[in-house]
């Protein structure tokens, strides 16, 4: 599973940390970025799937987007 | 886009004086010596528009020149290239010409006075990439008329050949802000992925490439191999010399600007890349020109405009200064950019006046840490340079401030000096007339 943080939409409601806090990091205004090391491009480790699902569907911003398969590799 | 600009019958665009030059180890092949508008004539006449090396074999070349990105991500630029040209169906080139680095004005000499150097370049690069439609994404008024009057004197073009004009601002150089730009949103940054090569205009495989970048391109097409390799210099601040040079990677910043720019006293530090890569004590005189040996060094060449700080100006102040622009210029779209830059540029401008001490300092040190790669373009992560490097490169300066005890601004008004220290480029470049 691959998931994108839009943070241009993310309007700092902290549900997807409270529900995976390995997942997602927020500053000190309560907004949102994936923790150090995940990227949009990478799958999450399976472990951290379940939690991240329940903060894409409970974000209020609708912020978390799940990622397609990539047809092609990055540059 | 053949007689969409409406000119005068027999004027000709102007190209006012602005200092050029080229370091003497560099065979200029960016400026030119005269300071005319160069119209077809002159520019096939110096070589160009000659057939080269085109597709796959432009695309090594390019791999083998070490062009990058001098938009100031420094992107190779033959893996963009490749990305593109490996994507199946319509593509389209976008050259960014917008440049919203302040301290820049590269991008718009080479459009205000070489339109030819870029248009061959960016249908060289269409032709690499198999795109039908190239934008020239530019808000500068001179260079939107420079290219129309250029795109005028073709007889036709292999691509559609677009001049798409947006509202100067910082945010939309971006690449993403230029693809949004082009298909009717406003010119703000996207969250990445998809990048327009993936994902561009009207959801087309889209190369976008800095205007430098693309006018570096003829060159290598005719094999450029044996020749030292330069890149455009902006050079402002504390120099007799203020101006638009050519420069060859790897020279030491301090010869650089003292060849070129002249020497008004040491420099007592330097900003580096625009409002990118923040800031240099006097350690910068002695650092290579080099992307690598300056990302390694904790600096930046990003788009290549250096602003060289004299003994008078207080590197505090000009913090603050560039804090208070990121406050004011980012996009307003992602909660750690538009919050992170208003409390930097509030320790910032405290500190200036005397009103910070250690508590405000550690806090401006934890955010310039915590908040780079939080936001969706780089806004963010420039802010934090300015703050981070503003900790490392002048403690003295750092510490004096927060006893009000900074000669420098007691000696002169630090929010006089501290303004606009790069070139304007309507003061260099005033815009184009008809002769």
């Amino acid at each position: 599973m691959k998931i994108k943080l839009d943070r241009t939409i993310c309007d700092g409601f902290g549900k997807c940390a409270a529900h995976a806090p390995a997942v997602f990091s927020l500053d000190e205004w309560g907004y949102a970025s994936l923790e150090r090391g995940l990227t949009a491009e990478a799958d999450l480790p399976r472990e951290l799937e379940q939690p991240a699902r329940r903060a894409l569907l409970d974000c209020p911003a609708h912020a978390i987007i799940e990622r397609g398969p990539a047809s092609e590799p990055p540059p | 886009m053949r007689g969409a600009h409406v000119r005068r019958k027999g004027a000709r665009p102007v190209v006012p004086a602005l200092t050029t030059g080229a370091h003497p180890a560099v065979r200029p092949r960016l400026l030119r010596r005269q300071a005319d508008w160069e119209d077809r004539a002159a520019y096939e006449a110096a070589g160009g528009y000659l057939p080269g090396l085109a597709g796959p074999g432009l695309i090594d070349a390019v791999a083998a020149s070490g062009l990058r990105g001098r938009g100031g991500a420094a992107f190779p630029a033959a893996r963009k290239l490749a990305a593109v040209a490996g994507r199946r169906g319509e593509k389209v080139v976008i050259v960014n010409g917008e440049e919203g680095e302040p301290a820049s004005v590269k991008d718009r000499w080479l459009l205000r006075s070489r339109p030819h150097l870029v248009i061959d370049g960016a249908l060289r690069a269409a032709r690499a990439v198999g795109a039908g439609t190239v934008y020239f994404y530019v808000s500068d008024t001179a260079a939107a008329l420079s290219l129309k009057a250029a795109l005028a004197e073709l007889d036709g073009a292999p691509a559609e050949l677009r001049v798409h004009r947006v509202r100067p601002s910082y945010v939309a150089g971006e690449e993403t802000a230029a693809v949004n730009a082009i298909n009717g949103r406003p010119a703000k940054p996207s969250e990445k992925p998809p990048r327009p090569f993936e994902e561009g205009v009207a959801r087309l495989p889209t190369l976008v490439g800095n205007a430098e970048t693309i006018a570096s391109l003829p060159a290598i097409a005719g094999g450029a191999a044996g020749q030292v390799p330069s890149f455009l210099m902006t050079l402002s601040g504390a120099v007799p010399r203020p101006g638009l040079y050519e420069v060859p990677f790897g020279i030491p910043l301090g010869e650089a600007t003292e060849v070129l720019g002249g020497l008004a006293g040491p420099a007592r530090g330097y900003l580096m890349g625009g409002y990118f890569a923040g800031l240099l004590n006097a350690r910068g005189h002695g650092l290579p020109l080099d992307y690598d040996a300056l990302r390694a060094r904790g600096s930046g060449l990003g788009c290549g405009a250096i602003v060289v700080l004299g003994a008078r100006d207080c590197p505090v102040g000009l913090a603050a200064a560039l804090l208070a622009y990121f406050g004011r210029e980012n996009a307003g779209q992602c909660g750690s950019c538009f919050n992170g830059t208003a409390a930097m540029a509030g320790v910032a401008a405290a500190l200036a006046n005397g009103e910070a001490g250690p508590a405000e300092i550690a806090r401006l040190a934890h955010w310039s840490g915590f908040l780079p790669g939080r936001g969706a373009c780089g806004t963010l992560d420039a802010a934090a340079a300015v703050a981070a490097t503003l900790l490392r490169e002048f403690p003295a300066e750092v510490d004096a401030h927060q006893r009000d005890a900074c000669p420098a601004c007691a000696a002169t008004d630090f929010a006089a000096t501290a303004g606009p220290l790069a070139l304007s480029p309507d003061s260099i470049t005033p815009p184009l007339a008809a002769r």
